[in-house]
């Protein structure tokens, strides 16, 4: 049978392309002009070639010294929250019922923090840690802790690092009750029978079972928290001094702050591909885990 | 190794103050002997799961006790039960290899090493699953997987019983063959009382030596594959199992006599009088009762269609409005529309109520 060849369907895909390119393609091919040249205000350009890029490399320069600080504080800062969100999600699951109506509620006081706007979850944190209003901020200082996040890198990083947890383990939770429940009941009546301590039960079943939705788990945390910007911002600012600026709140410093559009666009650039790297890394990960290889020697 | 008794063994999974008619398992008192091949035979929702789950201790009974070797272990979890359980689906541990998943439950209670692989490798040679050994069980086919099911359930040897519930229902038909001569080999040779829970009377009667056949959440009878087929304690034994099924028919039954339209077939033995306002029917299966050609002294009946399993004939008739399944006798040209029925009085059997009725000789 021939193909009926019908141009007319191009116009059907033309409205998706124009926004397309009015909101991703145009903006992007901009910030890739900007990141090129360099201005000094009153919409004059001066091309730069690829300068911005081996500033940002390279950690003598002002621009390089910058980036890289702030990415080793936001790697540092992932990793954190991932080795307390995933084992900790892991044990909320593990410790939800699995039937009955306190389900229900379980599940609704979980998703609770995830229904908050990042701004919000800020100002709640930056209130909350206050010394003098604020009710973690005043029990602490008032059992003998000196603690104040406007002042100490330690306590900054700390109320940052809780903030998260208390904003984001929920979803880990999430994610891991939906993969234990789709473990059918024999699996368990399975393992009472082999005698299986629930450790043995934990080991060869539930983790195994709980594989791929924590994959996704630890991509989604890990996108999320690489790319950080609001809640640190509302609570710390970036600060004390610039113990808690990440990447992005970096470059909002650079592009808005001192309208350095060119360095900025070129930070940008690095930070997208940063994130295009490691979402192709899970990307693969993903979609081989359990296609393992055929065995070596003499398949049946 | 163990003796197994039921006492009184009653559950509702609405609890203990359901009524009495609405109990998955009615109160059932019953023995299984160590090293018995049992099968529970059944119709969907009788109640044998329930059965076996109560005894590998998944459900716990709302009446009654179970006692292995004389002792009450009614409250005992299962890990302290010392029973294994095959399940309708394969389960497999996905992280481990095939040895692992069979060395688990050995693993699970401190058995030495040596001995664990010395027990490993004789189950694994049972069940053709040498080869597999040391390959991830994940990636085999589901007939493979059950086997490691199968094979996990049997690696203990100091089992009190091994308990299959419809373990051959993912296999494929040849291999179930196969698999269920399997089964009956690992009987005899390891020497385990094994419960098989079934809905499929073909494989209930090949795998054991004491079929108990559970209707509506009673056990209706217990006995050989020969004792069932020949003297059904109860209507439903009787048209469940064969093929076709009992011919259950009601009649009138006084001492030497049953009356079925007025017409009067012979009985071995003698009932006397029955008890009043039981519903008396009488049950005779296909093979005792051969169609003739129509005659004075037969009861008659009238031809529906002609059933022929290659082995044999069956005719379909009606007599009045009751259904009847009656042998072809070979070489036999069946008329077209009326035949008389020829009884063999040897096998027609008397129930009241449903339950069958021990004549006098």
């Amino acid at each position: 049978m021939d193909k009926t060849v019908n141009q007319k369907a191009w116009f059907l895909v033309l409205p998706v392309f124009a926004v397309v390119a009015f909101s991703a393609i145009l903006p992007l091919m901009t910030v890739v002009n900007y990141s090129m040249q360099d201005t000094f205000g009153n919409n004059q350009f001066f091309w730069n070639g690829v300068g911005w890029f081996k500033e940002l490399l390279d950690p003598s320069t002002d621009l390089g010294g910058r980036f890289l600080a702030s990415l080793g504080r936001n790697l540092l800062f992932s990793a954190i929250i991932l080795a307390i969100e995933v084992p900790l999600g892991i044990v909320v699951a593990l410790s939800m019922p699995r039937e009955g109506w306190t389900v229900a509620v379980c599940l609704v006081i979980l998703a609770l923090p995830l229904l908050i706007p990042w701004n919000v979850v800020g100002t709640i944190w930056q209130i909350f840690g206050r010394p003098d209003i604020g009710l973690l901020g005043y029990t602490l200082n008032s059992l003998g802790f000196d603690y104040n996040y406007v002042s100490n890198e330690f306590d900054a990083w700390a109320t940052v690092i809780v903030m998260d947890v208390w904003h984001w383990t929920s979803l880990v939770a999430l994610l891991c009750y939906a993969g234990l429940k789709s473990i059918p009941d024999a699996y368990y009546q399975a393992a009472q029978i082999d005698g299986a301590s629930r450790w043995a039960v934990f080991k060869a079943i539930q983790l195994p079972k709980m594989n791929r939705v924590l994959l996704i788990a630890v991509l989604l945390r890990f996108m999320d928290s690489f790319m950080i910007y609001t809640e640190p911002f509302v609570v710390t600012g970036g600060g004390p001094g610039n113990s808690t600026t990440f990447v992005s709140i970096e470059l909002v410093k650079i592009a808005l702050g001192q309208f350095d559009l060119g360095k900025a666009a070129a930070l940008s650039l690095v930070y997208n591909l940063i994130i295009l790297i490691v979402c192709w890394v899970f990307y693969t990960v993903m979609t081989n885990v359990g296609t393992e290889r055929p065995a070596k020697q003499g398949g049946a | 190794m163990a003796r197994i008794d039921l006492v009184d063994l009653a559950h509702s999974y609405s609890g203990n103050d359901a009524a009495p008619e609405s109990f998955a398992l009615k109160p059932v008192t019953m023995t299984w002997r160590q090293g018995g091949a049992y099968a529970l035979l059944g119709p969907s929702g009788c109640g044998k799961t329930t059965l076996l789950n109560l005894i590998s201790g998944i459900v716990t009974p709302s009446r009654g006790k179970i006692l292995f070797d004389g002792t009450d272990i009614t409250l005992l979890s299962t890990q302290k039960r010392n029973i294994a359980q095959v399940f309708q689906f394969p389960v497999i541990y996905d992280t481990m290899t095939v040895g692992q998943n069979l060395a688990f439950p050995l693993r699970n209670r401190g058995v030495p090493k040596a001995e664990v692989e010395a027990r490993v490798r004789q189950i694994a040679d049972l069940l053709d699953l040498t080869f597999y050994l040391d390959r991830k069980a994940t990636r085999l086919t589901a007939d493979a997987k059950q086997k490691i099911s199968l094979g996990r359930g049997l690696v203990r040897s100091d089992v009190a019983a091994v308990l299959f519930d419809e373990p051959l229902t993912v296999i494929d038909p040849e291999l179930k063959w196969q698999l269920r001569s399997k089964l009956k080999a690992l009987h005899r040779e390891l020497d385990l009382t094994m419960i098989y829970v079934t809905h499929d009377q073909t494989e209930a009667l090949t795998f054991a030596d004491t079929v108990v056949v559970m209707h509506d959440g009673r056990v209706v009878q217990s006995g050989t594959p020969a004792e069932l087929f020949d003297k059904p304690a109860h209507t439903f034994v009787g048209y469940f199992i064969g093929s076709p099924g009992m011919n259950i028919v009601p009649a009138v039954v006084s001492g030497h006599e049953a009356r079925i339209d007025g017409h009067i077939i012979g009985l071995h033995r003698n009932y006397g009088v029955l008890p009043a306002g039981a519903k008396i029917e009488i049950g005779v299966r296909p093979e005792f009762v051969n169609i003739a050609a129509p005659a004075s002294g037969l009861l008659s009946a009238a031809i529906e269609r002609i059933d022929d399993l290659g082995r044999a004939r069956f005719a379909r008739v009606r007599i009045g409005d009751a259904k009847f399944a009656a042998r072809v006798p070979p070489g036999f040209s069946v008329p077209d529309n009326r035949v008389g029925l020829v009884f063999d009085p040897a096998h027609v059997h008397v129930y009241a109520d449903s339950r069958l009725v021990e004549g006098v000789a």
